[in-house]
């Protein structure tokens, strides 16, 4: 990522903003009313239980489902309305926002080499510089931290970790503006998990992309981000500078995520029961 | 499980309920277990017990041997699987125990809560049907009796019987771990082992299991394995805790003591590169590398190549598990532990 990410785009101070996005599944109502906005360069959590909206929102965001009304505004365009038709639109819209997933064993091509698939992604998005693919290639690859033998490696030769990085490497290489990390770190080893979450920051400094970051583990949130959204029904219920959210909860949704935490002294009957009273 | 004092083995094992306070519930000695293909065992001699009453944690990486070795005491092991040591449920042996005996430790003396709820729940019977249906097979209980006492188990766990004729996919993921725990007790065991019983589901969901785990062992008096790669858990929970690594038993010794003042420099490494809530935000310090594969042989500690403190010593010499001076019930495999201790102390508190 030493090009500029950001050619021919307007300059302003926020890269994401996303504003009243609605989206219901039959009766339930999926997300409501959910804005926020991502510096750029920023990291913004999500947190949120299963059923939260926080997949929904991030999948809004990428394009992979739509708002019922709201939008999602990318460095000052929409990309909430229908896609263009045509393989060029999409394309366009894929460079600006991309995804990594909780597993990358299921987002990855289990016949397809490291190397393969950044290829292909580098001839689908940049057909006209083909010449500079290699380099791009390995660039890419020590970005993340792999070498030769990964290259050549496919995903079941690769560990967890690997598989990851190798995942990281091909959203990085269409250079997004926005990376989603839907649970990117959820399914490591603590060890493993630590290494990635450092590579993340690393990649944040020196190329200046902004990450959404959807997690149910406050720890995570603590570490990679600087401002923190808490949704619970669909529905924002606190937002804030992350150190603020954390040390000083003002909803009691907020609290109870804080205190279920395992830790010593950690009171299970006492989370059961203020659970309950919130439901 | 955090309402009782974390007592010592010995002061549990001495309650009154307890018929024999010599025998551990579980306990296992020297297992070794080698897979065919692999270049070293895949459990290299493990040390461990669970008194009656007591929760213990097992707590590792993957590939650190814990699943296999919780696994082991109910024998069930991979295909081409070789054993040597014992493990001992009760008293009796596991490794050499005939088809009918096993068939009644499956039943009534030990039970398995398994990670993924859906995935140990046959989705096209009813709820009613997996819960009474080990009891009706194997200890030839009539059915109405069996869901008598399904019922009852259901109670306990806090549903309702509405749930006897619900399939699976009309459950929540917590709910159905609650079935999957009701369905363990069903043989009224007494051990229960937990293979990360609560990492599938939310935050608040994970507390309201723990809590109904330990307000089980209140009530019925059972043994607890707990296995887990959440050290925070693993803290909040036990009374003592034991950390694998490559097949071994890198250190063991009661929750508190070993998370306050690790003595092996695997566990300080793996608390320091835990996300803290109330640490400072920015980069963590991750354990370089990884653990190693099945096809390496090691010599040595299998840490020293991840080690900072490794020394030639370490590479060459496989540490014994060694009794922490001071501390009773602490033990732990590392050369350089007594010299370490302050160092590894001082690198897992924050602020």
């Amino acid at each position: 990522m030493t090009e500029t990410v950001l050619t021919g785009t307007v300059l302003t101070d926020t890269v994401l903003e996303v504003s009243g996005l609605h989206r219901s599944f039959g009766a339930v109502q999926a997300v409501h009313d959910v804005s926020f906005s991502l510096a750029r360069g920023g990291s913004l959590g999500i947190v949120g239980e299963s059923g939260s909206g926080k997949t929904t929102t991030a999948r809004i965001v990428v394009g992979l489902e739509h708002a019922d009304t709201g939008e999602v505004r990318l460095l000052g365009r929409d990309r909430s309305g229908p896609v263009g038709r045509g393989r060029r639109p999409r394309l366009e819209r894929a460079r600006e926002v991309q995804m990594v997933f909780q597993d990358p064993f299921l987002s990855l091509d289990p016949r397809t080499s490291v190397h393969g698939v950044l290829r292909e992604t580098l001839r689908l998005h940049f057909p006209e510089r083909r010449a500079d693919h290699e380099r791009r290639i390995a660039e890419l690859l020590e970005q993340v931290g792999l070498g030769a033998r990964e290259a050549g490696a496919l995903p079941r030769q690769l560990s967890g970790g690997q598989r990851q990085r190798v995942a990281i490497a091909r959203a990085l290489a269409v250079e997004p503006a926005v990376l989603v990390l839907d649970e990117a770190v959820a399914a490591l080893d603590v060890s493993v998990q630590a290494q990635i979450l450092n590579l993340l920051a690393d990649i944040r400094t020196e190329t200046g992309i902004g990450y959404l970051f959807i997690t149910h583990d406050l720890g995570v949130v603590r570490c990679v981000t600087e401002d923190v959204v808490v949704m619970r029904h669909g529905r924002i219920v606190e937002a804030g500078p992350t150190a603020q959210v954390l040390d000083d909860p003002q909803h009691p949704y907020t609290r109870l995520l804080l205190d279920s935490v395992p830790r010593p002294g950690w009171d299970p009957k006492g989370i059961a029961a203020a659970r309950r009273a919130l439901l | 499980m955090t309402d009782t004092p974390a007592g010592t083995p010995a002061a549990d094992a001495a309650t009154p309920e307890t018929p024999n306070p010599e025998t551990p519930t579980l306990e296992i000695q020297g297992l070794r277990l080698n897979l065919p293909g692999a270049a070293r065992p895949v459990l290299a001699g493990v040390d461990l017990t669970v008194a009656a009453r007591e929760t213990v944690a097992l707590v590792g990486e993957s590939g650190s041997g814990k699943s296999l070795t919780s696994r082991s005491v109910l024998r069930l092991l991979p295909p081409g699987a070789a054993t040597e040591g014992a493990v001992r449920v009760q008293g009796e042996d596991v490794l050499t125990m005939n088809a009918k005996q096993l068939r009644r430790l499956r039943t009534h003396t030990a039970a398995m809560i398994f990670q993924d709820p859906r995935a140990a729940i046959n989705p096209l019977r009813r709820i009613g049907d997996f819960l009474t249906e080990s009891l009706r097979l194997n200890a030839d209980l009539p059915a109405a009796e069996a869901t008598e006492r399904a019922v009852r188990m259901l109670d306990a766990v806090g549903l309702g019987d509405r749930v006897l004729g619900q399939y699976p996919g009309q459950l929540s993921g917590g709910m159905l771990q609650r079935v999957v725990i009701a369905a363990a007790l069903m043989g009224d065991p007494a051990l229960i082992l937990a293979d990360e019983p609560t990492t599938a589901l939310d935050v608040t969901t994970q507390a309201e299991v723990v809590g109904l785990l330990g307000d089980l062992r209140d009530q019925f008096g059972t043994a607890l394995l707990f296995v887990t790669h959440d050290l925070g858990l693993a803290a909040a929970i036990s009374d003592r805790v034991y950390v694998m690594y490559a097949g071994r038993i890198a250190e063991t010794g009661p929750a508190e003591a070993l998370f306050q003042r690790p003595r092996h420099p695997y566990t300080a490494a793996l608390l320091r590169s835990t996300p803290h809530l109330d640490a400072p935000a920015g980069r963590l310090a991750a354990i370089e590398g990884r653990p190693p594969s099945l096809r390496e042989e090691l010599t040595g500690c299998p840490f020293a190549a991840r080690c900072a403190f490794a020394t030639q010593q370490c590479r060459e010499e496989l540490p014994p598990h060694l009794p922490v001076r001071g501390e009773s019930s602490r033990l732990v495999a590392c050369h350089h532990s007594e010299k370490l201790a302050d160092q590894l102390a001082g690198s897992v508190t924050h602020d």
